[in-house]
């Protein structure tokens, strides 16, 4: 049984301005994630990819098709799994600590029980001693570690990941990385990553799905990455494996950017 | 000299001083009757016009010297502190109801537009036939400049919550009212603060204005009567007072704020060494 099954999913979207003016962002999209499987979903920019994860998420109800969470379809806010935004996603008002037991408080749990938790998470991030700074007096990269321990502590059963370390630089980003390959390792969550990055796609990933460019994407092509584990991002990049699967990916992917580039060129 | 001298961060009190000596020094030499007209025909009407210094400060001494004034000063606090109490909370509730539900922004939103846009002040007629010349009347006022400022404050605050901190507290399970609590309101809190320093201010106005129009005590009350014998030093001593105090509420207000919204990030916040 897969974790996370996306069936025949479409999303087509009304405009507010325009009643009448239709945008198909997704059709006939089928995917799934296996338990503890890396799932990386590439596809030129703007072809969307983050609608696809929000159905994922439950916070995006599909034109047509189903989204099945270990077997049961999903009903409202899929509570089995964490999302890593591409954006800011921190409550600006809340302490780093506050910030990553929200999840926990929401539950229900106190927040005496909660903190002892919530330092430990944070301290397995590499923040331990930030609890008590705002968002805004920690760096964009300690901002991403918080909200990454603000995810693993509700110690979700899936990981949804929308481009989170894009608004990183390249060495911030290899170390955040590597740091989750890492924990991911150590429970082996089910993940499914998306990203316009084929390189960060292939080194991270079980599987790779490459999609089509917009409107209407769907999947055009699979490919099972059987580099060993554990890795490490920054070598990875090197072996000839490496290379052979990115070319084989790039290949297939090619034709698609170029037809985003072109639209987006028109729009 | 004058790199010394020149206006900077540490001196700005000096300078603020230095203004306030000019401001009441134009004011002394320019209503003393012992110096001759400069604009006027006689030395006599200066004075008249702008009062005194001098007198407007002894009035002031004899106010709080002889305690007549506390049993005013209370009366008109009395009334800004509850509109401003009144109008803020419901603005708050209405402005976070109406932010929630579109639906019904929607239906009313020519209504809250027209009652925003009616003259408030014709209203203290109203007021003191529903509500009496005591302290209702007033803070009725008070609370309808309030009211809107603070509602379309917190309806802007909630309306422009950041989808993705939205999106990411409902995904770690936050539940509606959680929702409210830990997004929405935080979120508007800044929203509001900025709001509240107007607020005051108008408050300060519906209870005066409204003391003005009609009423047997408060500073108001202590100015019309004043104006009625042309007794202009009292007329001008009530207006130091209200200013002082409405500086003092809003200097409060300074530090409730500071104290509530530490997260946000300040400019500047290095040090020169």
């Amino acid at each position: 049984m897969s974790a996370l099954e996306l069936n025949d999913i479409t999303c087509t979207f009304i405009s507010r301005d325009d009643p009448s003016a239709r945008y198909t962002a997704v059709r006939n999209a089928s995917l799934a994630v296996g338990e503890g499987e890396f799932v990386s979903v590439v596809g030129p920019t703007g072809c969307g990819k983050s609608t696809l994860l929000n159905v994922a998420a439950g916070l995006l109800m599909p034109s047509s098709g189903e989204c099945k969470v270990f077997g049961s379809a999903l009903e409202g806010v899929n509570t089995r799994a964490g999302y890593l935004f591409q954006t800011e996603s921190l409550m600006p008002w809340r302490t780093a600590l506050a910030n990553v037991i929200a999840g926990l408080e929401f539950r229900g749990m106190s927040r005496a029980e909660a903190a002892p938790k919530g330092e430990a998470w944070l301290a397995r991030v590499g923040l331990a001693g930030f609890g008590e700074r705002y968002p805004h007096q920690l760096s964009g990269g300690q901002r991403k570690r918080v909200a990454l321990a603000q995810c693993l502590i509700m110690d979700p059963k899936i990981i949804l990941m929308d481009e989170p370390f894009s608004a990183l630089d390249v060495q911030t980003r290899q170390l955040m990385e590597n740091e989750l390959l890492e924990l991911w390792a150590a429970d082996r969550k089910s993940v499914l990553f998306i990203t316009h990055d084929l390189e960060e796609a292939i080194a991270l990933s079980d599987r790779v799905i490459v999609l089509s460019a917009g409107p209407e994407t769907h999947p055009i092509g699979e490919f099972p990455i059987d580099l060993p584990r554990p890795r490490d991002v920054s070598e990875v990049r090197l072996t000839p494996r490496f290379l052979e699967l990115h070319e084989k990916i790039w290949h297939a992917m090619k034709e698609e950017v170029l037809k985003g580039y072109q639209q987006q060129l028109k729009a | 000299m004058w790199k010394r001298i020149k206006p900077n961060r540490n001196n700005v009190r000096i300078y603020q001083a230095v203004l306030v000596v000019l401001l009441l020094a134009v004011w002394y030499f320019g209503t003393n009757p012992n110096i001759p007209a400069i604009y006027f025909d006689s030395p006599d009407k200066a004075p008249f016009f702008f009062g005194e210094p001098v007198k407007v400060a002894q009035r002031l001494w004899d106010w709080f010297y002889g305690g007549e004034i506390y049993a005013h000063l209370w009366v008109t606090l009395e009334e800004t502190m509850l509109a401003f109490a009144i109008g803020t909370v419901s603005g708050l509730a209405v402005g976070l109801w109406l932010g929630l539900a579109p639906t019904w922004a929607e239906i009313l939103d020519p209504f809250i537009k027209g009652a925003n846009a009616m003259p408030r002040v014709i209203l203290a007629p109203i007021f003191m036939v529903w509500f009496g010349l005591g302290v209702g009347s007033k803070v009725a006022l008070g609370v309808t400049l309030v009211f809107f400022i603070v509602f379309f404050n917190v309806y802007q605050g909630v309306r422009e919550v950041s989808p993705v901190v939205l999106a990411n507290a409902r995904m770690l399970g936050a539940s509606q009212k959680q929702l409210l609590r830990s997004v929405y309101l935080p979120s508007a809190m800044s929203w509001v603060f900025a709001s509240l320093h107007n607020a005051v201010g108008l408050a300060f106005v519906g209870a005066v204005v409204g003391e003005y129009l009609g009423s047997a005590s408060g500073v108001g009350y202590l100015i019309h009567q004043a104006e009625g014998v042309f007794d202009i030093n009292t007329v001008f001593a009530g207006i130091v007072l209200l200013t002082i105090f409405a500086i003092v509420l809003d200097w409060i207000v300074g530090i409730i704020e500071k104290r509530l919204m530490v997260w946000q990030p300040r400019a500047g916040e290095t040090e020169r060494m």
